[in-house]
Protein backbone atom coordinates (compact mmCIF):
# COMPACT_ATOMS: atom_id res chain seq x y z
CA UNK A 1 0.00 0.00 0.00
CA UNK A 2 1.02 3.70 -0.22
CA UNK A 3 2.30 5.39 2.71
CA UNK A 4 3.89 7.77 4.36
CA UNK A 5 7.03 7.30 5.51
CA UNK A 6 9.25 9.30 7.83
CA UNK A 7 12.52 10.00 7.36
CA UNK A 8 14.02 12.52 9.71
CA UNK A 9 13.37 15.77 11.11
CA UNK A 10 11.42 18.14 8.67
CA UNK A 11 11.34 14.66 5.77
CA UNK A 12 8.90 12.32 5.01
CA UNK A 13 8.09 10.71 1.56
CA UNK A 14 5.31 8.55 0.00
CA UNK A 15 6.29 4.54 -0.11
CA UNK A 16 4.95 1.64 -0.46
CA UNK A 17 4.62 -0.54 2.48
CA UNK A 18 3.63 -4.06 3.32
CA UNK A 19 -0.69 -3.69 4.00
CA UNK A 20 -1.85 -4.06 7.70
CA UNK A 21 -2.89 -7.22 9.08
CA UNK A 22 -4.91 -8.24 11.75
CA UNK A 23 -2.75 -9.47 14.74
CA UNK A 24 -4.91 -9.45 17.87
CA UNK A 25 -8.88 -10.80 17.78
CA UNK A 26 -10.00 -7.32 18.20
CA UNK A 27 -8.28 -5.52 15.79
CA UNK A 28 -9.47 -4.34 12.15
CA UNK A 29 -8.35 -2.98 9.10
CA UNK A 30 -9.88 0.02 7.73
CA UNK A 31 -9.37 1.31 4.00
CA UNK A 32 -8.28 5.18 4.58
CA UNK A 33 -10.76 7.94 2.80
CA UNK A 34 -9.80 10.69 4.49
CA UNK A 35 -6.45 11.43 7.06
CA UNK A 36 -5.52 14.92 7.91
CA UNK A 37 -2.39 16.15 9.75
CA UNK A 38 -2.43 17.60 12.61
CA UNK A 39 -0.91 20.63 13.72
CA UNK A 40 0.49 17.76 17.03
CA UNK A 41 2.44 15.75 14.11
CA UNK A 42 4.55 19.02 13.55
CA UNK A 43 6.39 18.39 16.60
CA UNK A 44 6.45 14.84 15.15
CA UNK A 45 8.02 16.01 11.33
CA UNK A 46 10.33 18.65 13.85
CA UNK A 47 11.96 15.76 15.53
CA UNK A 48 11.11 17.05 18.88
CA UNK A 49 9.36 13.54 19.85
CA UNK A 50 11.37 11.34 21.39
CA UNK A 51 11.18 7.44 19.95
CA UNK A 52 10.32 8.47 16.49
CA UNK A 53 12.05 6.08 14.25
CA UNK A 54 12.71 6.17 10.91
CA UNK A 55 10.12 4.40 8.58
CA UNK A 56 7.43 5.01 10.74
CA UNK A 57 4.04 6.12 9.60
CA UNK A 58 2.35 9.45 11.08
CA UNK A 59 -1.50 10.04 11.65
CA UNK A 60 -4.02 10.23 14.00
CA UNK A 61 -7.12 11.48 12.31
CA UNK A 62 -8.40 9.15 10.64
CA UNK A 63 -11.50 8.07 8.75
CA UNK A 64 -12.44 5.17 6.54
CA UNK A 65 -14.68 2.08 5.31
CA UNK A 66 -13.91 -1.63 7.31
CA UNK A 67 -11.97 -3.71 4.96
CA UNK A 68 -11.29 -6.70 7.76
CA UNK A 69 -12.39 -7.83 10.95
CA UNK A 70 -10.53 -10.06 13.86
CA UNK A 71 -12.72 -12.45 15.16
CA UNK A 72 -13.71 -10.83 18.64
CA UNK A 73 -15.17 -8.15 16.73
CA UNK A 74 -18.68 -8.02 16.88
CA UNK A 75 -19.51 -4.33 16.87
CA UNK A 76 -18.46 -3.81 13.54
CA UNK A 77 -18.64 -5.27 10.18
CA UNK A 78 -17.10 -5.34 6.85
CA UNK A 79 -18.05 -2.54 4.74
CA UNK A 80 -19.04 0.54 7.89
CA UNK A 81 -18.03 3.69 6.98
CA UNK A 82 -15.88 4.70 10.50
CA UNK A 83 -14.31 7.47 11.96
CA UNK A 84 -11.63 6.02 14.56
CA UNK A 85 -10.43 8.42 17.74
CA UNK A 86 -7.07 9.30 17.84
CA UNK A 87 -6.75 7.49 21.08
CA UNK A 88 -6.50 3.78 21.47
CA UNK A 89 -8.36 2.65 24.17
CA UNK A 90 -9.11 -1.23 25.32
CA UNK A 91 -12.43 0.27 27.51
CA UNK A 92 -11.29 -2.34 30.17
CA UNK A 93 -8.68 -0.88 32.38
CA UNK A 94 -9.49 0.93 35.29
CA UNK A 95 -8.91 4.20 33.49
CA UNK A 96 -11.45 3.48 30.82
CA UNK A 97 -13.55 2.48 32.94
CA UNK A 98 -13.60 6.02 34.29
CA UNK A 99 -13.97 7.22 30.46
CA UNK A 100 -10.44 8.23 30.34
CA UNK A 101 -10.16 7.21 27.03
CA UNK A 102 -6.62 9.03 26.36
CA UNK A 103 -5.34 7.76 29.16
CA UNK A 104 -5.42 3.45 28.27
CA UNK A 105 -3.32 1.45 30.10
CA UNK A 106 -3.36 -1.59 27.86
CA UNK A 107 -2.30 0.40 24.24
CA UNK A 108 1.34 1.53 24.99
CA UNK A 109 4.05 0.02 26.81
CA UNK A 110 6.54 2.32 26.38
CA UNK A 111 5.44 4.91 28.23
CA UNK A 112 3.15 4.87 31.28
CA UNK A 113 2.49 8.94 30.79
CA UNK A 114 0.32 8.43 27.27
CA UNK A 115 -1.93 5.82 26.14
CA UNK A 116 -1.71 4.93 22.76
CA UNK A 117 -2.15 7.09 19.47
CA UNK A 118 -2.38 6.00 15.74
CA UNK A 119 1.21 7.02 14.27
CA UNK A 120 2.45 8.91 17.26
CA UNK A 121 6.18 7.60 17.61
CA UNK A 122 7.07 4.51 19.78
CA UNK A 123 6.43 7.02 22.81
CA UNK A 124 2.80 6.65 22.39
CA UNK A 125 2.99 2.81 21.35
CA UNK A 126 4.75 2.60 18.28
CA UNK A 127 1.67 2.33 16.27
CA UNK A 128 1.28 3.10 12.13
CA UNK A 129 -0.82 5.52 11.39
CA UNK A 130 -3.13 6.57 8.96
CA UNK A 131 -1.77 8.50 6.49
CA UNK A 132 -1.78 5.85 4.11
CA UNK A 133 -4.29 3.70 2.28
CA UNK A 134 -5.02 1.01 5.25
CA UNK A 135 -4.64 1.26 8.96
CA UNK A 136 -4.63 -1.38 11.73
CA UNK A 137 -7.11 -0.67 14.31
CA UNK A 138 -6.51 -2.30 17.39
CA UNK A 139 -9.47 -2.48 20.39
CA UNK A 140 -11.85 -2.15 17.04
CA UNK A 141 -15.28 -3.03 19.88
CA UNK A 142 -14.45 0.58 21.62
CA UNK A 143 -13.10 3.28 19.20
CA UNK A 144 -14.22 3.24 15.82
CA UNK A 145 -17.40 4.41 15.66
CA UNK A 146 -20.11 4.42 12.69
CA UNK A 147 -20.00 7.58 11.13
CA UNK A 148 -24.08 9.11 11.13
CA UNK A 149 -26.24 8.35 7.54
CA UNK A 150 -25.63 11.56 5.92
CA UNK A 151 -22.40 12.86 7.58
CA UNK A 152 -19.78 14.59 5.36
CA UNK A 153 -16.73 12.75 5.91
CA UNK A 154 -14.62 15.94 6.46
CA UNK A 155 -16.59 16.63 9.27
CA UNK A 156 -16.39 12.70 10.49
CA UNK A 157 -12.73 12.72 10.06
CA UNK A 158 -12.63 16.73 11.92
CA UNK A 159 -14.69 14.80 15.34
CA UNK A 160 -11.53 11.92 15.17
CA UNK A 161 -9.43 14.74 17.45
CA UNK A 162 -9.81 18.43 16.31
CA UNK A 163 -12.99 19.14 17.08
CA UNK A 164 -13.11 17.01 20.28
CA UNK A 165 -9.69 18.77 21.49
CA UNK A 166 -10.98 21.83 20.92
CA UNK A 167 -14.00 21.16 23.16
CA UNK A 168 -12.26 19.25 25.72
CA UNK A 169 -9.98 22.44 26.04
CA UNK A 170 -13.27 24.48 26.82
CA UNK A 171 -15.03 22.00 28.70
CA UNK A 172 -11.45 21.81 31.35
CA UNK A 173 -11.90 25.26 31.76
CA UNK A 174 -15.00 25.34 33.70
CA UNK A 175 -16.07 27.95 32.05
CA UNK A 176 -18.89 29.62 33.99
CA UNK A 177 -21.59 31.78 32.31
CA UNK A 178 -20.10 35.39 31.48
CA UNK A 179 -16.31 33.98 32.07
CA UNK A 180 -13.64 35.73 29.56
CA UNK A 181 -11.99 32.94 27.87
CA UNK A 182 -8.36 33.57 26.06
CA UNK A 183 -7.48 30.93 23.60
CA UNK A 184 -3.96 31.21 22.75
CA UNK A 185 -3.32 29.50 19.70
CA UNK A 186 -5.48 30.28 16.26
CA UNK A 187 -4.78 26.92 15.21
CA UNK A 188 -7.84 24.50 14.31
CA UNK A 189 -7.73 23.45 17.54
CA UNK A 190 -7.39 26.81 19.08
CA UNK A 191 -10.38 28.02 16.74
CA UNK A 192 -12.50 25.20 17.97
CA UNK A 193 -11.72 25.80 21.18
CA UNK A 194 -12.82 29.49 20.61
CA UNK A 195 -15.79 28.15 18.92
CA UNK A 196 -16.69 25.86 21.85
CA UNK A 197 -15.67 28.57 24.20
CA UNK A 198 -19.23 30.21 23.92
CA UNK A 199 -21.30 26.58 24.14
CA UNK A 200 -20.29 26.46 27.74
CA UNK A 201 -21.26 30.29 28.18
CA UNK A 202 -18.29 32.33 27.67
CA UNK A 203 -19.15 36.23 28.34
CA UNK A 204 -15.83 36.82 26.21
CA UNK A 205 -13.71 34.90 23.97
CA UNK A 206 -10.03 36.62 22.92
CA UNK A 207 -7.71 34.87 20.71
CA UNK A 208 -4.01 35.86 20.69
CA UNK A 209 -1.73 34.53 17.55
CA UNK A 210 0.53 36.01 15.59
CA UNK A 211 -0.41 34.95 12.00
CA UNK A 212 -2.79 37.35 10.24
CA UNK A 213 -5.02 34.58 7.92
CA UNK A 214 -5.99 32.65 10.92
CA UNK A 215 -6.29 35.22 13.51
CA UNK A 216 -8.62 36.47 10.49
CA UNK A 217 -10.46 33.14 9.85
CA UNK A 218 -11.10 32.48 13.68
CA UNK A 219 -12.73 36.37 14.03
CA UNK A 220 -15.47 35.43 11.65
CA UNK A 221 -15.57 31.83 12.39
CA UNK A 222 -15.81 31.77 16.67
CA UNK A 223 -16.37 34.40 16.14
CA UNK A 224 -13.56 36.12 18.38
CA UNK A 225 -11.84 39.14 19.53
CA UNK A 226 -8.05 38.74 17.63
CA UNK A 227 -4.83 39.96 18.68
CA UNK A 228 -1.62 39.65 17.00
CA UNK A 229 1.14 39.65 19.70
CA UNK A 230 3.45 40.68 17.39
CA UNK A 231 1.81 43.73 17.62
CA UNK A 232 1.28 44.37 21.56
CA UNK A 233 4.25 45.36 23.61
CA UNK A 234 3.26 42.87 26.23
CA UNK A 235 0.67 40.68 25.79
CA UNK A 236 0.26 39.60 29.65
CA UNK A 237 -0.26 43.65 30.25
CA UNK A 238 -2.35 44.05 27.43
CA UNK A 239 -4.87 41.04 28.70
CA UNK A 240 -4.76 42.33 31.88
CA UNK A 241 -5.50 45.64 30.11
CA UNK A 242 -8.30 44.57 28.65
CA UNK A 243 -9.86 42.61 31.52
CA UNK A 244 -10.01 45.98 33.72
CA UNK A 245 -6.69 44.50 35.08
CA UNK A 246 -8.11 41.53 36.43
CA UNK A 247 -6.64 38.95 33.82
CA UNK A 248 -8.75 36.32 32.70
CA UNK A 249 -11.33 34.16 34.08
CA UNK A 250 -10.16 30.82 31.73
CA UNK A 251 -6.87 30.94 29.78
CA UNK A 252 -6.20 28.28 26.85
CA UNK A 253 -3.21 26.88 25.88
CA UNK A 254 -4.03 25.63 22.24
CA UNK A 255 0.01 25.63 20.81
CA UNK A 256 2.02 23.22 23.04
CA UNK A 257 5.52 22.88 21.92
CA UNK A 258 5.81 24.94 18.77
CA UNK A 259 5.21 28.32 19.79
CA UNK A 260 7.17 31.27 18.97
CA UNK A 261 7.38 34.74 21.21
CA UNK A 262 10.46 34.24 23.56
CA UNK A 263 13.66 33.66 22.42
CA UNK A 264 15.07 31.47 25.32
CA UNK A 265 12.18 29.63 25.00
CA UNK A 266 12.38 29.01 21.67
CA UNK A 267 16.07 28.81 21.73
CA UNK A 268 15.81 26.18 24.68
CA UNK A 269 12.41 24.60 23.49
CA UNK A 270 12.82 24.32 19.28
CA UNK A 271 16.13 24.57 18.53
CA UNK A 272 18.29 22.36 21.08
CA UNK A 273 15.46 20.25 21.99
CA UNK A 274 16.99 20.87 25.94
CA UNK A 275 13.63 20.68 27.30
CA UNK A 276 10.30 19.59 26.24
CA UNK A 277 8.75 21.97 24.02
CA UNK A 278 9.02 26.26 23.57
CA UNK A 279 6.34 26.72 26.50
CA UNK A 280 5.84 30.76 25.32
CA UNK A 281 2.03 30.22 25.42
CA UNK A 282 1.69 28.05 28.60
CA UNK A 283 3.84 30.97 30.12
CA UNK A 284 1.46 33.81 29.14
CA UNK A 285 -1.51 31.85 30.05
CA UNK A 286 -0.32 31.58 33.86
CA UNK A 287 0.57 35.22 33.83
CA UNK A 288 -2.48 36.31 32.28
CA UNK A 289 -5.09 34.38 33.40
CA UNK A 290 -6.40 35.82 36.79
CA UNK A 291 -6.28 34.97 40.56
CA UNK A 292 -7.86 31.28 41.25
CA UNK A 293 -8.42 31.11 37.36
CA UNK A 294 -7.90 27.82 34.93
CA UNK A 295 -5.56 27.26 32.76
CA UNK A 296 -6.65 24.43 30.27
CA UNK A 297 -4.08 22.91 28.69
CA UNK A 298 -4.35 21.17 25.43
CA UNK A 299 -1.05 22.15 23.64
CA UNK A 300 1.38 19.00 23.13
CA UNK A 301 4.50 19.57 24.74
CA UNK A 302 7.77 16.60 25.24
CA UNK A 303 7.44 14.27 27.77
CA UNK A 304 11.10 16.31 28.98
CA UNK A 305 11.25 19.35 31.36
CA UNK A 306 9.11 22.41 30.44
CA UNK A 307 10.26 25.94 31.77
CA UNK A 308 7.60 27.90 32.98
CA UNK A 309 6.36 30.47 35.93
CA UNK A 310 5.29 27.44 38.33
CA UNK A 311 5.70 29.76 41.38
CA UNK A 312 2.89 31.96 39.77
CA UNK A 313 0.59 29.07 39.59
CA UNK A 314 0.95 28.82 43.83
CA UNK A 315 0.88 32.17 44.37
CA UNK A 316 -2.09 33.23 42.35
CA UNK A 317 -4.00 29.79 43.50
CA UNK A 318 -4.45 28.66 39.46
CA UNK A 319 -5.87 25.28 38.87
CA UNK A 320 -4.04 23.73 35.96
CA UNK A 321 -5.83 21.11 33.81
CA UNK A 322 -5.21 18.94 31.01
CA UNK A 323 -5.40 15.57 28.83
CA UNK A 324 -5.67 14.37 25.58
CA UNK A 325 -9.27 14.48 25.06
CA UNK A 326 -11.22 12.04 25.66
CA UNK A 327 -12.95 11.19 21.88
CA UNK A 328 -15.38 8.43 22.58
CA UNK A 329 -16.44 9.73 25.69
CA UNK A 330 -17.01 13.34 23.76
CA UNK A 331 -18.85 11.82 20.17
CA UNK A 332 -22.25 11.58 21.10
CA UNK A 333 -22.80 15.13 22.24
CA UNK A 334 -19.91 16.43 19.87
CA UNK A 335 -22.14 14.28 16.64
CA UNK A 336 -25.23 15.48 17.62
CA UNK A 337 -23.54 19.04 17.60
CA UNK A 338 -22.66 18.79 14.39
CA UNK A 339 -25.53 17.14 12.85
CA UNK A 340 -27.78 20.45 14.57
CA UNK A 341 -25.38 22.42 12.71
CA UNK A 342 -23.84 24.06 15.58
CA UNK A 343 -20.79 22.84 14.60
CA UNK A 344 -19.28 23.56 11.16
CA UNK A 345 -15.74 21.20 11.05
CA UNK A 346 -15.00 20.89 8.02
CA UNK A 347 -15.49 25.05 7.27
CA UNK A 348 -11.68 24.65 8.93
CA UNK A 349 -9.96 22.14 5.85
CA UNK A 350 -8.22 24.47 3.56
CA UNK A 351 -6.71 21.98 1.55
CA UNK A 352 -7.53 18.94 0.26
CA UNK A 353 -4.29 17.16 -0.90
CA UNK A 354 -3.83 13.10 -3.07
CA UNK A 355 -2.03 11.42 0.11
CA UNK A 356 0.93 10.77 -2.56
CA UNK A 357 1.88 14.39 -2.25
CA UNK A 358 2.39 14.24 1.46
CA UNK A 359 6.02 16.00 1.77
CA UNK A 360 4.72 19.35 0.27
CA UNK A 361 1.24 19.02 2.58
CA UNK A 362 3.37 18.52 5.48
CA UNK A 363 6.07 21.53 4.03
CA UNK A 364 2.59 23.92 3.42
CA UNK A 365 1.36 23.10 6.89
CA UNK A 366 4.63 23.95 8.63
CA UNK A 367 5.27 26.42 6.92
CA UNK A 368 1.85 27.74 6.67
CA UNK A 369 1.67 28.58 3.25
CA UNK A 370 -0.99 29.09 1.17
CA UNK A 371 -3.11 30.09 3.96
CA UNK A 372 -3.08 26.89 5.02
CA UNK A 373 -5.59 25.87 8.13
CA UNK A 374 -6.32 22.26 7.85
CA UNK A 375 -4.66 20.13 5.59
CA UNK A 376 -6.75 16.60 4.74
CA UNK A 377 -4.65 13.91 2.70
CA UNK A 378 -6.99 11.73 0.13
CA UNK A 379 -5.73 8.38 -1.01
CA UNK A 380 -5.81 7.52 -4.30
CA UNK A 381 -8.62 5.04 -4.10
CA UNK A 382 -11.19 7.74 -1.75
CA UNK A 383 -10.79 10.04 -5.05
CA UNK A 384 -12.32 7.76 -7.55
CA UNK B 1 23.66 -14.17 55.58
CA UNK B 2 21.32 -14.52 58.84
CA UNK B 3 21.36 -10.86 59.82
CA UNK B 4 20.25 -10.15 56.20
CA UNK B 5 17.16 -11.98 56.65
CA UNK B 6 16.53 -10.53 59.55
CA UNK B 7 16.76 -7.17 57.74
CA UNK B 8 14.62 -8.37 55.17
CA UNK B 9 12.07 -9.10 58.04
CA UNK B 10 12.38 -6.00 59.71
CA UNK B 11 11.60 -3.92 56.36
CA UNK B 12 8.54 -6.32 55.73
CA UNK B 13 7.10 -5.48 59.05
CA UNK B 14 7.58 -1.85 58.90
CA UNK B 15 5.68 -1.90 55.63
CA UNK B 16 3.30 -3.59 57.43
CA UNK B 17 3.09 -1.50 59.90
CA UNK B 18 2.61 1.48 57.76
CA UNK B 19 -0.75 0.21 56.28
CA UNK B 20 -3.28 1.82 58.42
CA UNK B 21 -6.67 1.26 58.45
CA UNK B 22 -8.36 4.80 57.66
CA UNK B 23 -11.64 4.05 59.76
CA UNK B 24 -9.65 4.24 63.13
CA UNK B 25 -7.81 7.56 62.44
CA UNK B 26 -9.83 10.30 64.46
CA UNK B 27 -11.80 12.64 62.13
CA UNK B 28 -11.25 10.34 59.22
CA UNK B 29 -13.44 11.58 56.33
CA UNK B 30 -15.47 14.01 58.14
CA UNK B 31 -15.25 16.83 55.33
CA UNK B 32 -14.97 14.71 52.57
CA UNK B 33 -16.52 16.64 49.77
CA UNK B 34 -17.49 14.22 46.74
CA UNK B 35 -18.49 17.53 44.84
CA UNK B 36 -14.98 18.82 44.94
CA UNK B 37 -13.27 16.80 41.97
CA UNK B 38 -11.74 19.03 39.91
CA UNK B 39 -11.36 16.00 37.41
CA UNK B 40 -15.34 16.19 36.71
CA UNK B 41 -16.46 15.70 33.74
CA UNK B 42 -13.50 13.82 32.00
CA UNK B 43 -13.05 11.45 34.97
CA UNK B 44 -16.65 9.25 35.93
CA UNK B 45 -14.91 8.10 39.15
CA UNK B 46 -15.16 4.87 40.67
CA UNK B 47 -12.29 4.27 42.61
CA UNK B 48 -11.11 1.59 40.88
CA UNK B 49 -7.81 2.65 41.01
CA UNK B 50 -7.80 1.76 44.55
CA UNK B 51 -7.68 -1.95 43.65
CA UNK B 52 -4.71 -1.44 41.65
CA UNK B 53 -3.77 -3.33 38.23
CA UNK B 54 -6.79 -5.89 38.84
CA UNK B 55 -8.98 -5.38 35.63
CA UNK B 56 -9.17 -8.73 33.91
CA UNK B 57 -7.10 -8.05 30.92
CA UNK B 58 -7.60 -8.29 27.26
CA UNK B 59 -6.30 -10.79 25.34
CA UNK B 60 -2.36 -10.45 24.92
CA UNK B 61 -1.26 -9.66 21.30
CA UNK B 62 1.58 -11.96 20.52
CA UNK B 63 4.34 -10.89 21.46
CA UNK B 64 6.76 -11.96 18.28
CA UNK B 65 8.62 -9.07 17.47
CA UNK B 66 11.02 -7.05 19.97
CA UNK B 67 8.95 -4.37 22.18
CA UNK B 68 10.61 -2.40 24.55
CA UNK B 69 8.72 -1.41 27.63
CA UNK B 70 8.85 1.12 29.85
CA UNK B 71 10.26 -0.09 33.71
CA UNK B 72 7.35 1.73 35.13
CA UNK B 73 5.70 -0.76 34.48
CA UNK B 74 5.06 -4.87 34.55
CA UNK B 75 4.63 -6.30 31.25
CA UNK B 76 3.96 -5.46 27.63
CA UNK B 77 0.71 -3.98 27.28
CA UNK B 78 -2.61 -5.80 25.80
CA UNK B 79 -1.60 -4.36 22.28
CA UNK B 80 0.94 -2.54 20.82
CA UNK B 81 2.75 -1.55 17.18
CA UNK B 82 4.58 -3.07 15.02
CA UNK B 83 5.94 -0.18 13.19
CA UNK B 84 9.40 -0.61 13.46
CA UNK B 85 11.03 -2.35 16.35
CA UNK B 86 14.45 -1.62 17.48
CA UNK B 87 17.33 -2.43 15.24
CA UNK B 88 21.21 -1.45 14.58
CA UNK B 89 23.03 0.94 16.59
CA UNK B 90 20.01 3.45 16.79
CA UNK B 91 18.43 -0.21 18.53
CA UNK B 92 21.30 -0.37 21.08
CA UNK B 93 20.65 2.95 22.22
CA UNK B 94 17.16 2.72 22.56
CA UNK B 95 17.11 -0.84 24.74
CA UNK B 96 19.70 0.94 26.94
CA UNK B 97 17.48 3.85 27.32
CA UNK B 98 14.63 1.82 28.43
CA UNK B 99 16.74 0.74 31.51
CA UNK B 100 15.81 4.04 32.99
CA UNK B 101 12.45 4.89 34.10
CA UNK B 102 10.36 7.97 32.42
CA UNK B 103 11.33 10.30 34.80
CA UNK B 104 14.79 10.24 34.03
CA UNK B 105 17.18 12.04 31.01
CA UNK B 106 18.61 9.03 31.06
CA UNK B 107 16.18 7.42 29.17
CA UNK B 108 14.87 10.34 27.28
CA UNK B 109 18.31 12.03 25.84
CA UNK B 110 19.74 9.12 24.98
CA UNK B 111 16.42 8.80 22.87
CA UNK B 112 16.67 11.59 21.44
CA UNK B 113 20.21 10.57 20.30
CA UNK B 114 18.94 7.02 19.13
CA UNK B 115 16.15 8.89 16.59
CA UNK B 116 19.52 11.41 15.10
CA UNK B 117 21.24 8.13 14.45
CA UNK B 118 18.53 6.54 13.19
CA UNK B 119 18.58 9.41 10.36
CA UNK B 120 21.60 8.58 9.36
CA UNK B 121 20.75 4.78 9.11
CA UNK B 122 18.36 5.52 7.19
CA UNK B 123 20.11 7.06 4.39
CA UNK B 124 22.46 3.99 4.63
CA UNK B 125 19.36 1.80 4.54
CA UNK B 126 18.35 3.87 1.27
CA UNK B 127 21.84 3.52 -0.45
CA UNK B 128 21.77 -0.26 0.13
CA UNK B 129 18.67 -0.58 -1.45
CA UNK B 130 20.27 1.57 -4.43
CA UNK B 131 17.59 4.09 -3.56
CA UNK B 132 19.25 7.38 -3.65
CA UNK B 133 17.02 9.73 -1.50
CA UNK B 134 15.49 12.83 -2.61
CA UNK B 135 15.82 14.97 0.38
CA UNK B 136 14.68 18.54 -1.52
CA UNK B 137 11.60 16.69 -2.01
CA UNK B 138 11.26 14.75 1.16
CA UNK B 139 11.59 18.66 2.61
CA UNK B 140 8.32 19.29 0.45
CA UNK B 141 10.38 21.80 -1.75
CA UNK B 142 7.79 21.26 -4.35
CA UNK B 143 5.73 23.57 -2.17
CA UNK B 144 7.47 26.18 -1.62
CA UNK B 145 8.89 26.63 -5.26
CA UNK B 146 4.49 26.76 -5.76
CA UNK B 147 3.79 29.18 -2.78
CA UNK B 148 6.90 30.37 -1.39
CA UNK B 149 9.65 31.09 -4.38
CA UNK B 150 11.10 34.42 -3.03
CA UNK B 151 11.73 33.04 0.20
CA UNK B 152 13.32 29.71 -1.50
CA UNK B 153 15.14 31.21 -4.02
CA UNK B 154 16.47 33.85 -1.33
CA UNK B 155 17.46 30.30 0.68
CA UNK B 156 18.95 28.44 -1.94
CA UNK B 157 21.62 32.20 -3.22
CA UNK B 158 22.17 32.12 0.37
CA UNK B 159 23.19 28.58 0.93
CA UNK B 160 24.75 28.32 -2.66
CA UNK B 161 26.87 31.56 -1.51
CA UNK B 162 27.83 30.81 1.67
CA UNK B 163 28.65 27.76 0.31
CA UNK B 164 31.17 28.88 -2.62
CA UNK B 165 32.69 30.91 0.21
CA UNK B 166 33.55 27.70 2.21
CA UNK B 167 34.77 26.05 -0.39
CA UNK B 168 37.30 29.00 -1.70
CA UNK B 169 38.12 29.38 1.90
CA UNK B 170 39.03 25.88 1.84
CA UNK B 171 40.92 25.80 -1.30
CA UNK B 172 42.99 28.65 -0.36
CA UNK B 173 44.26 27.26 2.91
CA UNK B 174 44.89 24.26 1.25
CA UNK B 175 46.84 25.83 -1.37
CA UNK B 176 48.85 28.08 0.55
CA UNK B 177 49.50 25.26 2.92
CA UNK B 178 50.83 23.27 -0.37
CA UNK B 179 53.06 26.29 -0.94
CA UNK B 180 54.68 26.64 3.03
CA UNK B 181 55.45 23.12 2.37
CA UNK B 182 57.26 23.17 -0.92
CA UNK B 183 59.65 25.99 0.59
Amino acid sequence: MLAMNYRGPRRVRIDHKPDPEILHPEDAVVRVTRSCICGSDLHLYNGSVPDTRVGMTFGHEVCGIVEEVGQDVEKLKVGDHVLVPFNIACGRCVFCQQELYGNCHESNSQATAVGGIYGYSHTAGGYDGGQAEYVRVPYANVGPTIIPEGMHPDDAVMLTDVVPTGYQAAEMGGIQPGDTVVVFGAGPVGIMAARCAWLFGAGRVIVIDHVEYRLEFVKNYAPAEVYNYKELDDVVVFLKQTTDWMGADVVIDAVGAEATGRAMQTLLGKKLHMVGGAATALHWAINSVKKGGIVSIVGVYGPIDTLVPIGNVVNKGLTIRGNQASVKRLLPRLIEHVQNGVLDPKALITHRIPLEEVSEAYKMFSAKLDNCIKPVLIPPSARV
Amino acid sequence: MKDEAKDIDNKVRDLENSVINPSQVKGWGIDADPKNDPTYPMKKRNNGEHAGYSWERPPQQPIDIEVLHSNERPNVSATFGTSVPPSGLSGVIRREAFNFSENSYGHWLPLMLADRINMVEGIVSDLARGHVPNIFGEMGWKADWKHDRANLVTKVVIGAALGTAVFALLRNRRKSRRTENYF
